[in-house]
């Protein structure tokens, strides 16, 4: 439920790094930029960084003795890095042939921070934060000053690019406050960090304005207000305290039985985007995997994956699945998903451009390396495969019939493979308004995509938040057509959107028809709570 | 040297190999979830570092060999989950060190390494 539009706030949204709540003055923390220094000789210079790093050293060492625990854990990979004898070689290699101490160290960190961003997986990419860190840490050090970063006044809602952990760490916390970034990722060190100690966290939140306003901040739904007022504040005050109600009897009701709406059992589904995502406390109460995100396999700057390597992964997810459904997605490129070496260049509007199975088609070879990993996989559990970005019917034949050809191959070959059932993402207005026309054996409705293309916002422009509302009755409209197909010819019908996973939209999700949610792991237990108690006013209208 | 411990390592090692060193190989399959990242990379550097041979590990067919004592090689290594990591020791402590690498990946990084 986005405010209605006229109030005069700014709202913004991102993406969920830890839920809860927070209010409290912007405070931007960003790193302060670092001085200029005069370059002694090799010797003088040489000197100077081993001081510099003894310096750091200790920094980490007090910060890793005072916090202990998992967040220690995390303060080693920065001190071994500090130790590791040949990342420093080349540094001192560099400063006795003449380079200033501070530039040989930033550039042979430079090139660490740049290979951990290329990694193909989020945990990987989120350990250049960690590096970073240790960059600007190091030359404060040689600059002379101690980490030279202002202090956070309490209960601030930090604003950010992105923050490594042991600045994270610095941060009194305990007077409440939270976190807003404007990039970072969900699985980065800070985040698992924020929900181990229940600090509201977002990412991903693109722009926000440089003032020194009042932030409303709710890591749940993923929103940052500015300015709002009075009866903004209210209500979220009223939220924040309905939420510390709520969060304990949530738990106890998702280790429960599966709750039902009118007779008919709601099934929670979970989304993942990699391995780790299997790991959150929650992830084994779902009723299956309702999207497996692809993409980050597609991520290598080495290259594209390779048949193997995906097999591995699909296999690995559908082992920890057991006996419950796994619906994966095949590579949705393109968009806001550039992928080097595969998606278009310099397309003008590329969320309208060669993206999802538009881009697979366009690159059969490509699309049969992931076609014949995901036959192979299907002999070990109950998988459905499902193509992202179909507008019509014949797209949807022609990568059916690949798959054929693919698995016939496989068999042809003696290797066990078997066709999955297969589905299509409901995104494109144009496939909700024909869905009859689609012979899909199950349809998953990609609300966040709909909406963008409903209403006509870029769904990656904050300055649009108010608008691009998923509750829109158009985009309503189309969940409850898609919904009733299924309903009349028995076809699973899903929502794997944001709203799957935000609780406020369960009701009209339901009064929709649909009885199958996917969202992130951390959702479940509230969405199924508010469809709990929905089921039990027996309301609905 | 003395004589007992020249018997041992005659037994240990080809005669073609120089006598004044230990050589000692081991393999063993990653299981940790989510392959070679920060924490089992900064315990296995840590244990390597305990040891004073010379060591060398690499992903089972991988063309370089790398030193497990930097973990900024062992992290640039990108060893997936299930694949086999190969470590191979040449000094006086080879045996041991082998050894204790590769009950360090065979475990899974526990905990109470230390």
């Amino acid at each position: 439920m986005t405010q209605s539009a006229g109030s005069g706030a700014l709202i913004f949204r991102g993406r969920t790094a830890s839920p809860g709540f927070a209010r409290g003055p912007l405070v931007r923390a960003d790193q302060a930029q670092v001085g200029c220094r005069k370059p002694g000789s090799c010797q003088e210079e040489e000197r100077a960084l081993r001081r510099a790093l003894a310096a750091t050293n200790g920094q980490i060492s007090a910060l890793a003795s005072a916090i202990g625990g998992d967040a220690a854990e995390i303060l080693e990979f920065q001190l071994a890095l500090l130790e590791d004898e040949s990342l420093l070689e080349p540094i001192f290699a560099a400063i006795a042939g003449g380079t200033p101490a501070d530039k040989a160290w930033s550039q042979c960190l430079a090139e660490q921070i740049t290979d951990y961003r290329a990694r193909p997986d989020e945990y990987l990419q989120a350990r250049c934060v960690d590096v970073t860190d240790l960059r600007d840490r190091v030359l404060a050090a040689l600059n002379g000053g101690a980490s030279g970063l202002g202090r956070v006044p309490a209960s601030a809602v930090v604003c950010a690019e992105d923050l490594p952990p042991s600045r994270f760490l610095e941060i009194d916390w305990s007077a409440g406050g939270g976190l807003a970034l404007l990039q970072g990722s969900p699985t980065s060190h800070v985040a698992m960090l924020a929900r181990a100690r229940g600090v509201p966290m977002i990412v991903q939140l693109g722009e926000v304005p440089d003032n020194e306003a009042t932030a409303l901040l709710d890591g749940g739904q993923a929103t940052l207000e500015l300015d709002p007022s009075a009866s903004r504040i209210a209500d979220f005050e009223d939220r924040r305290e309905a939420h510390a109600r709520d969060s304990a009897t949530a738990r106890i009701l998702l280790a429960g039985p599966p709750v039902a709406w009118r007779g008919e059992t709601v099934q929670l589904y979970i989304n993942i985007q990699g391995l780790a995502d299997l790991s959150h406390p929650d992830a084994h109460y779902a009723d299956g995997i309702g999207l497996m995100r692809t993409e980050f396999l597609f991520d290598d700057p080495a290259g594209l994956p390779d048949e193997e390597t995906q097999f591995r992964v699909y296999e690995t997810v559908l082992r920890w699945a057991g006996d419950r459904p796994v619906t994966i997605r095949t590579v949705d490129a393109g968009g806001d998903k550039p992928i080097r070496g595969f998606t278009e260049d310099g397309e003008a509007n590329p969320f309208l451009g060669v993206r999802g199975l538009r881009l697979c088609l366009k690159h059969p070879e490509i699309f049969a390396v992931q076609l014949r990993a995901l036959g192979r996989a299907a002999v070990q559990g109950k998988l459905k495969v499902m193509f992202p970005m179909v507008t019509v019917p014949a797209e949807f034949a022609a990568a059916c019939d690949l798959f054929h050809r693919v698995v016939d191959d496989l068999r042809a070959a003696r290797l066990p493979a078997a066709l999955p059932e297969l589905g299509i993402m409901v995104e494109v207005p144009a496939a909700a308004l024909t869905i009859e026309a689609f012979p899909a054996a199950f349809f998953s409705i990609g609300s966040n995509d709909l909406a963008q293309y409903v209403t006509a916002c870029d769904r990656t422009n904050g300055a649009l938040g108010a608008l691009i509302d998923p509750l829109n009755p158009g985009v309503l409209e189309l969940i409850r057509r898609t919904a009733h197909h299924g309903t009349r010819h028995g076809i699973s019908v899903s929502l794997c959107g944001d709203m799957a996973g935000d609780p406020r939209c369960a009701a009209a999700l339901l009064n929709c028809g649909l009885r199958e949610f996917s969202m992130s792991p951390p959702s479940l237990a509230r969405v199924k709570q508010a469809i709990a108690a929905l089921s039990s006013e027996g309301s609905g209208d | 040297m003395d004589k007992k411990q020249a018997v041992l390592k005659s037994k240990l090692m080809p005669d073609s190999l120089n006598s004044a060193e230990d050589i000692a190989k081991g393999s063993v399959q990653l299981l940790h979830a989510v392959g070679m990242h920060a924490r089992p990379a900064v315990k296995l550097t840590k244990l390597a570092k305990r040891f004073e041979s010379q060591i060398a590990m690499r992903v089972a067919g991988a063309v370089d060999w790398i030193d497990p004592k930097s973990v900024t090689k062992v992290m640039a290594m990108r060893a997936a989950r299930d694949s086999i990591i190969e470590f191979e020791a040449r000094g006086a402590d080879a045996q041991a060190a082998v050894a204790a690498l590769v009950r360090l990946v065979a475990q899974d990084f526990p905990d109470t390494s230390r």
